[in-house]
Parts: C-alpha cells; structure tokens; sequence
C-alpha cells in the first residue's frame, strides 16, 4: 500500500511558522516596555486616538508572554491538581463522547434503515438538536443526582447529534447498486445490513465521531465554567480544565489561564489524532487515494 | 449457422434460455404515466451473447431490472429455462445468483479486498465456506489473468481490472445468465479492446448465457450471437440481428468485410433511434 513519505520540508516550514508566531507574541505582549521609548510616541498618540490604552499594544500587550506562561507551566506541572483538571475533563469527555456513540450509532442505523423508527424518532430528534448542549446545563444539573453525571450528559448530547446525523446521511448515501449486487448474489436482509450498510456508513461514523469529539471539548470546558466543575474543596484541584481557566481567572493568575486554554488544545489534538488513527485503521480502504 | 453457441468448443449449452414476452413497463401508472417498455418480445438461446443496442435512456435497463428483479413489470411475462420469473401476476422477480448483474458504474464493495468480492457470493449462499470461496476465488481470478490484485482493495486498481474482477465476481455464483448494463461505458477506447476480448475468453470457457446492455454498436456486432436494435423509448425490438461471424472471434473481426456489412446493414436503424431520443429529449428539455 502507498504511504506518503515523510516530509521534513513541510515539518521544517510548520516549526518555522510556529516559531514566528512565539516570538511575535512574545515581542507584543512585552509591549509596555518598548513602547515607551521616544520613536514610539506617534505610534502611541494613534493608539491613543483610537480609543485603545496607549501604554502597551491592544489585545496582545494584555496577555502574558510566552515565555511567562512556561515558567507558569513550569510551577503547574508539579501540582497534582493540574494533572487532576487533566483527568476529569478527559473523563468527562471519553464518558459523554462513548456513550454518545453507543447511543448515537445504533440510533442512527436504526433511523436510516426502519422507516418506523425513522418516522418515531427523527421528530422528537430534530425536535430537540436545535437546543444548544449547553443550553441543557441548568436543566441537566436538576434531574441528574451528581454533578459529574449532569456535566458528562452535557458533553454527550454534544457529540450525540453530530454523531446520530453523520450515521443517518452515510447510511443513506450507500448507492443502491451495492444493495442491488448483494442481493443478487443471495444475501439476506441480515447479510445486507452487516455486509453492506455497516461498513457503507463507517467512513461517516469515523468522520462524525471526529467532528463530535471537537464539540465534546467545547462543551465541556464551558460546562465546567457554568457549574463550577463539581469541585468541592476550590483551589486548582479537582475541576476540569475548564474550571481551571476559569479559576485563574478568578485569582488573577493570567499566565495559568493561557496555560490551561493550551492544555486544552493539547488535550483536544491528542483526541482527534488518536481517533483520526483508528477511524484510518477501520476504514482501511479510504487510505489509498 | 456458424454464429450459434452450439458450434462453440465444448459442447452446447443447456441452461439459461430467456424468454420476453409482451413485456410492458409503465412508471407512474396513477399519474403522468410514462411508458419504458412497450410489448417487448426477445427470445435469447441458453449460453448465447445477446446485445441490446439503444439510445440512452430508452428503456433497456429497465428490462435488465425486471430480470434481475429490482424492478417491478407493468405486463407480460419473462421465463428463465421454462420457469416464469415474473409476470403479469406476479410483477416482481425475485434477485437470485442464477442472474448476476455487472453494473454500468461498478459495484465492487468498496471495503473488501478484490478477493473478498469475488469470493462474496458462494459465502452468501451457503455453498462455500469462506475459506472454500477464497480458494475458489483466487483460481478463478488466476484464469482470467488478474494475478497480484487479490489483496488491494477495488479503489487501487484501475477501472478496466475492476471491470473483469466484477465479472469474475458474477461469475463464482454459477449463474445461468450475466446482466451486462453497459459495463465498458466509461473506459477508454483501448482498455474497451482488451476488455472485450478478455471477456470472450471468460464467456469461451463458462458458456453461460450473456445479456449486454450498450449503446456501441461495434461493440455489439463484435461480441454478440444476436444483436437487438431497441426503439426508442418506448423501448421494444426495431430489428435483431443475427451475426452470422463464428466465435471465437478476436479482434481480427474488426477488419472483416462482413463485419463491416453488418455495421452498414444496422447503423441506420440505430441511428435513426438515436435521433428520436435525442428530438424527444429536447422536448421534455
């Protein structure tokens, strides 16, 4: 089978492109120290007439530097109560995004294949997809006993949607010659469904479940903002990244807040590349073009 | 007459004689009804390679449909070997391995290997066990020349090798007859000559009776025992053809006086088609 080669081109330009992007940032968020100097000060009048502050440049000179997060990375590193955000928001994520599919595919193939289900279920469906996950937390944080059980079905009706459509439109896009030639070669309606409409829809349950893993995250940092992240003692420990940022935020620890927004970049590619992986490895034939 | 398939090496063939008779297909029957098929009578021998010639969009492919039985007739009857598949009473054929359909695009399963598609149908049926099919596939692939593309999957091969492993395909069922819709439609001129004469090197060792859908004319006197010139929609017989050239053929033919006779003999009448289904087409345009 092709593979493509390795490109260390295209690596050395990203690295090249990332590394510009550091010491841009790091260059404007040290702004209110360059600023100042005399060459400057045409500069800080416009800023100044734009309604921006004048003493650093606008949205970047607010933030920390790079260099100030590593050294804040550096101090988080060692706290349990970091790898604890890690852990909980991961759990919170691997639970409602599992779920959602072992709710969400068997759903949709039902949709697809029985027009009875289809005809009960999608209403109430297309009913209830409109309604923002995030929308569910108050109501979710009622009629779950736990916290953790009302964050993790919030994180699962973020993927749980996604999933359910890609599951219906792929089982419905099969063309109809592959059920044609199944059937004339003898197979049962059995045969039918496992031979063809469940390898015919992988490709858009591995391409749902991507999409769904992305939205997973989303939801569940902003559901551990609203909730408070089901932490009882406070501090770092024990809320999800979410709250993590959000707990910075609170204490005034900027550095520690980017440093979580990264962590949870980190954690959301980690994600999508381990099942970018494995959606490749079940749909082997889509390697080859 | 030399063009019969009784003359052929190995003995005639006893199975897979088509009948269609008074064969009449209406879409739509409540509303604007659209008439496809119109009293459509065709007599096809066991073993014979029987051509439809017509324009697109005439009506042949829903006589493939009402053998293969995805599609329902309107009238009529159609029998395979004497036994009635479907009929005025009974519109609907059931699908079955003894009338395997090669389709105008192609329909290898895209997530199996070349050799899981070909040893596909003996597993369906029951007849083979999967590692009996894929013995049985591998020979089978191994006669008709597709060597070291067992294990890559359809989308790496090109067109013309999925073409033939789809015929091979059809063929492990055993049927009596191959539904042929337009299988060469979108291959190139050249790949279209290898391919027609590999499949008359499959057809010389099966014998297995052929109906073949297309709207080449050469295609259809080069490979056929008996062409059938299809009206325009609605789709019925103008004229069949006899091509009296004995098989096996190769691609000699081609030069042949006669078949150039019998191109004369027939270009007119499909040509003639062509322009009303292309008048008609402006119409409803």
């Amino acid at each position: 089978m092709a593979r493509r080669k390795f490109d260390s081109k295209a690596l050395a330009k990203g690295l090249f492109s990332i590394l510009v992007f550091l010491v841009l940032w790091e260059i404007g968020s040290r702004s209110k120290t360059w600023i100042t100097a005399e060459a400057f000060s045409g500069f800080r009048e416009a800023l100044g007439a734009l309604g921006f502050n004048k003493n650093y440049l606008p949205w970047v000179g607010a933030i920390p530097a790079p260099s100030e997060v590593v050294v804040a990375w550096g101090k988080v590193i060692v706290d349990p109560g970091y790898w604890q955000s890690w852990w909980m928001s991961g759990a919170r994520v691997g639970g409602g995004f599992f779920a959602a599919m072992l709710v969400g595919i068997p759903f949709g193939l039902a949709l697809a294949v029985s027009r009875t289900a289809h005809g009960i279920g999608f209403p109430v469906f297309e009913l209830l997809r409109p309604i923002p996950p995030l929308a569910w937390v108050p109501a979710s944080i009622i009629f779950w006993p736990t916290q953790e059980l009302s964050i993790a079905f919030v994180t699962f009706l973020g993927a749980f949607y996604t999933i359910v459509i890609n599951v219906v439109g792929g089982a419905r896009s099969i063309d109809v010659r592959y059920f044609q030639a199944a059937q004339s070669m003898g197979s049962s309606k059995a045969d039918i469904f496992r031979r063809v409409i469940l390898p015919g829809t992988l490709p858009s349950i591995v391409v749902g479940s991507a999409v769904g893993m992305g939205i997973t995250w989303e939801v569940v940092v902003a559901a551990e903002m609203i909730s408070g992240g089901g932490s009882q003692s406070g501090g770092t420990s024990g809320g999800g990244l979410g709250f993590f940022i959000w707990n910075s935020y609170v204490g005034g620890s900027y550095e520690q807040i980017v440093v979580g927004m990264i962590s949870i970049g980190i954690a959301g590619f980690i994600s999508s590349e381990l099942l970018r992986h494995f959606g490749k490895y079940i749909t082997p034939w889509l390697r080859l073009r | 007459m030399s063009g019969q398939p009784g003359k052929l090496p190995g003995g005639a063939p006893t199975r897979g004689a088509i009948r269609i008779e008074d064969v009449v297909k209406i879409y739509d029957p409540g509303g604007a009804s659209v008439m496809a098929v119109d009293h459509c009578n065709l007599d096809i021998a066991a073993g014979e390679i029987c051509m439809i010639v017509g324009p697109s969009g005439c009506g042949k492919t829903t006589l493939l449909n009402a053998i293969a039985g995805f599609h329902e007739i309107t009238s009529g009857r159609i029998t395979l070997d004497g036994e009635v598949l479907c009929s005025t009473e009974r519109p609907k054929s059931t699908p079955g391995s003894d009338r395997v359909v090669v389709f105008q695009n192609g329909a290898l399963f895209p997530w199996k290997t070349n050799l899981d598609n070909v040893a596909f149908g003996p597993i369906m049926q029951g007849k083979l066990s999967k590692a009996e099919a894929r013995e049985k596939a591998l020979s089978m692939m191994a006669d008709a020349g597709l060597n070291g593309v067992e294990h890559n999957f359809p989308g790496e091969v090109s067109s013309g090798v999925r073409r033939r492993i789809e015929i091979v395909r059809a063929l492990m069922n055993d049927p009596k007859v191959l539904l042929l819709d337009e299988p060469y439609r979108a291959l190139d001129s050249l790949t279209k000559s290898v391919m027609h004469e590999a499949l008359l090197e499959i057809y010389y060792k099966n014998k297995v009776t052929i109906f073949f859908i297309t709207h080449d004319l050469e295609e259809a006197i080069f490979l056929g025992h008996k062409v059938a010139i299809m009206t325009s929609r609605p789709c019925k017989p103008k004229k069949i053809l006899t091509v009296d050239i004995p098989h096996p053929r190769d691609y000699g033919v081609l030069t042949s006086k006669r078949f150039r006779e019998l191109i004369e003999e027939t270009n007119e009448a499909v040509h003639e088609e062509a322009v009303k289904a292309f008048q008609s087409g402006e119409k409803e345009g």
